[in-house]
């Protein structure tokens, strides 16, 4: 019977849901690790999952980021751009230009008198003066244009129109007739035996071909590669004395091209502006859909620079706290745990550490490696190993603090007295116990760490060109021009730099909250 | 107690004099492992400066004065003859005696750091204790994320965008330097009202910059005393919670707070580099910014010694308020 009864109770129907589970059964408590508390706490934080999500989306933007770029970091990109480049100068001539005949003398000294006595005429008629007992006569044959006569001789021209060769080169006679015959109106004239042409634009030419030509305005190529033809030269001297600013010339390739004359009247000259289209880089374009960004000083794409100037950034970061973190968490935890003469050793070299002001020993070494022209990449590395070396004092002083307050406790009493092995005591009970404290100080100096980077890097101490970082990104928002016009240079390097910080600080604080098993929520 | 008290002080002023000494050392070794071509250029472009020595002189003078002809050791004691009798050299860069140069500028850094430091104080610590006592509410999260952003803002970065804003954009304010074009021209009052105009930027960046530290440190540490059991007695006994906060939390939220402040009163003289430099004010973060650049080693030398003591002064400072403000704290002979 008794058989039965348990028989039944065996077979019974599963016990119905309102049954009470003993005090320790697991499906009645719902018990939680300490690492499952502390992640509920964190995720409850408000704070902390914003800095997780800004934290997570700097990462994206700086390691993913890059692959989805279509753009190199240091792809660099060219523009054509219209500039205005000074293309000729033309000057009106308005000294007389002495030539002397041949066999005669005109010095400087009685040109200086030629021109006294000019001065005294109103610049028609004709008139003589004297140097040293010799009697000068200057008729005046056209528009500033004398023949000088000494005694009946004619010993030189004065005029203010000038006489360009174009081939070989021209007797005085052959320049004396070629200007007689262009004032008088002729189409020929004869010199040394020979016949010449002379047309109204004041070419001299035999035999079909032209020799040269008068005028009063002397136009030169600014490039002296360029040479400007005697019809470039004639068209411009017709647009100038029309007082025409715009010129278009038809070269003899078929082409036109257009030029801007602009008058100086402090030199009396034109200069002939072409606008040309150069290949330049293209230097702080505005965002566009090619460059959503735009692009900066060097005509790189902003937006991938942000991109690898934020690995840049983190991954330095990340190893700066790792050498201090290591080196902090080495010397804090023998100085902690060993005491004696070895904590005494080590604190006073974390207070010799503590001591070197890191800021100015940066700027100092970076000033010294700028001298040196330490290659970039050694020098990101030297920044990295420097700011490790500066930052572990802090470290070492949290874990030693945090150590010896543990030392005292009862669980660490009760490890002896079980007689646990030191390695494990130091690994499984004392690290496990220092960790909270460890993360969030390295959480908050990942951040100080990267303004640091940053800061130095603005002043151009730290990550050089070609290496991109969000400092140096920045850095050209020293030129007052870039801040004011270019917003879309430095502003967003600013904000990526904010939000990351920002991000690593929410995060460290909610991990502290979350740590701290006094917090209630 | 007050014979401990100052043997303490005592025994603690001689380890900092130790560790000066230390820090010296290392800073002089650093400058001296330096390739020498760097200090020889510099002596050489010092010396093509108008008025300067010639290059000779100045190498020799280098020479002499640091014993960059001796090895690392004499040197740094040759060096530390000479300083502890106050003599730091000339500067490279200035052309004057480093301690001359120092004092022309320490001036305006102190008034610098001090009106910021007064304004941290006023602002932050009212708005910390406001933070504590409402807690988790959006007053609180408010503040919590200004101080955070205060902390996470890089100076160079926040300093451009009040330029942006108030100089460029707005033209309040002039975008660098101490005093204005008229600055010759204006009476003592004016100079005054010119020199006070150019700090409201400066100030401002220092101001936001820091604050958030301070403003962090009062509210975890109000909100440590309002957790404690003789809040919960003083509510208990039915105190108006203005009494209990302000008499009775507050002034134990004093003990830190006034450990903290007498221990950054030092830090005062120390200069604002960056934010100096940003704003081309120029007091001593900015001289030295200059002289370490231009690898100005004496200036150098004489600065980071600076700071060092500061450094030490504000270890000691802090550890002395602390003793003298909490009554709880007895020095352990």
């Amino acid at each position: 019977m008794s058989e039965n009864k348990r028989e039944e109770r065996k077979n019974a129907a599963p016990p119905p849901q309102e049954e009470q589970y003993s005090l320790n059964d697991d499906r009645r408590v719902k018990v939680l690790t300490p690492g499952a508390m502390v992640a509920k706490r964190f995720f409850r934080n408000r704070l902390a999952m914003v800095g997780l999500i800004m934290l997570i989306a700097m990462f994206l933007f700086s390691f993913v980021g890059g692959w989805f770029s279509p753009y190199d970091e240091n792809q660099q990109f060219y523009t054509y751009q219209l500039q205005t480049k000074q293309y000729a100068g033309v000057v009106q001539n308005d000294d007389f230009r002495y030539t002397v005949a041949d066999g005669q003398e005109f010095s400087t000294t009685v040109q200086a008198y030629f021109l006294l006595g000019y001065n005294k005429t109103d610049g028609t008629e004709d008139f003589s003066f004297d140097y040293k007992d010799v009697t000068y006569d200057a008729v005046c044959e056209g528009d500033a244009f004398y023949s000088v006569y000494s005694n009946g001789v004619l010993v030189a021209m004065a005029s203010k129109d000038i006489i360009s060769v174009e081939s070989g080169s021209l007797s005085f006679n052959v320049k004396y007739q070629a200007l007689l015959a262009y004032f008088a109106g002729e189409t020929t004239f004869e010199a040394d035996g020979a016949t010449y042409t002379m047309d109204e634009d004041g070419n001299i030419g035999q035999d079909g071909a032209i020799l040269g030509y008068i005028s009063r305005f002397v136009v030169t190529a600014t490039e002296s590669s360029d040479t400007l033809s005697r019809l470039f030269k004639e068209e411009l001297q017709a647009c100038i004395e029309n007082d025409e600013s715009e010129f278009v010339f038809t070269g003899s390739d078929g082409e036109t091209y257009s030029y801007e004359v602009e008058y100086e009247p402090y030199t009396n000259s034109w200069t002939v502006n072409q606008e040309t289209e150069t290949y330049v880089y293209d230097a702080y374009a505005s965002p566009s859909m090619a460059h959503w960004l735009g692009t900066d000083r060097n005509g790189m794409d902003m937006l991938t620079r942000l991109m690898y100037g934020g690995r840049v950034s983190l991954v330095i970061g990340f190893i700066v706290v790792l050498i201090a973190g290591v080196l902090g968490i080495l010397l804090g935890g023998l100085s902690g745990y060993f005491g004696g003469w070895v904590d005494n050793l080590i604190m006073r070299i974390v207070d010799v550490f503590y001591c070197i002001p890191s800021t100015p020993l940066m700027i100092i070494l970076g000033a010294a490696m700028d001298a040196m022209n330490v290659d970039p990449q050694i020098r990101m590395l030297f920044l990295m190993l420097l700011l490790g070396f500066l930052s572990w004092p802090s470290i070492a002083r949290l874990v030693r603090g945090q150590i010896l307050s543990l030392r005292e406790q009862e669980f660490m009493m009760a490890t002896e007295a079980c007689g646990i092995r030191t390695s494990r005591r130091i690994f499984r009970h004392l690290i496990p116990n220092v960790m909270p404290q460890l993360i969030v100080s390295c959480t908050m100096m990942l951040g100080s760490t990267i303004i640091t980077e940053a800061t130095l890097s603005f002043l151009g101490l730290g990550v050089k060109f070609p290496f991109a970082s969000w400092g140096n990104i920045i850095n050209d928002v020293n030129s007052t021009y870039v801040m004011t016009n270019y917003w879309f240079i430095w502003i967003p390097a600013g904000v990526c730099l904010l939000i990351t910080v920002l991000g690593f600080n929410f995060v460290g604080d909610g991990l502290r909250d979350a740590f701290d098993p006094k917090m209630k929520r | 107690m007050q014979q401990s008290m100052s043997k303490y002080i005592i025994k603690r002023i001689l380890l900092s004099v130790v560790i000066l000494f230390l820090v010296a050392f290392i800073i002089y070794a650093m400058m001296r492992c330096l390739p020498t071509s760097y200090v020889q250029s510099m002596a050489q472009q010092r010396a093509t400066a108008p008025g300067s020595k010639s290059y000779e002189e100045w190498l020799e003078q280098l020479n002499a004065q640091y014993g960059l002809d001796k090895g690392i050791i004499p040197g740094f004691l040759s060096w530390c003859s000479q300083a502890i009798r106050g003599q730091f050299g000339d500067s490279w860069k200035f052309t004057v005696p480093v301690t001359e140069k120092f004092a022309e500028v320490i001036g305006v850094s102190v008034v610098m750091a001090g009106i910021s430091f007064l304004l941290e104080l006023v602002i932050a610590i009212p708005l910390g204790v406001i933070a504590a006592v409402r807690q988790y509410s959006r007053v609180d999260y408010a503040i919590t994320t200004i101080a955070l952003i205060g902390m996470s803002l890089p100076t160079f970065f926040f300093a451009a965008l009040l330029k942006l804003v108030f100089s460029v954009k707005l033209g309040w304010f002039d975008l660098t330097g101490l005093v204005g074009r008229n600055f010759a021209q204006l009476g003592p009052w004016g100079q005054f009202c010119d020199m006070a105009y150019h700090l409201v930027l400066p100030i401002a960046t220092l101001v936001i910059i820091s604050i958030g530290s301070l403003m962090r440190y009062t509210r975890t540490n109000m909100l440590e005393v309002l957790s404690a059991d003789y809040i919960r007695t003083a509510r208990a006994k039915g105190l108006p919670e203005g009494k209990v906060i302000y008499k009775h939390a507050f002034r134990n939220t004093m003990i830190p707070l006034v450990t903290i402040i007498g221990g950054s009163l030092p830090g005062l003289f120390s200069g604002a580099l960056i934010t100096e430099t940003l704003f081309s004010i120029p007091g001593i973060g900015y001289t030295s910014y200059q002289a370490m650049v231009a690898g100005d080693i004496p200036f150098s030398m004489f600065y980071m010694c600076f700071l060092a003591v500061l450094t030490l002064a504000c270890n000691l400072l802090t550890d002395i308020v602390y003793g003298l403000v909490d009554p709880r704290v007895r020095v352990s002979a």
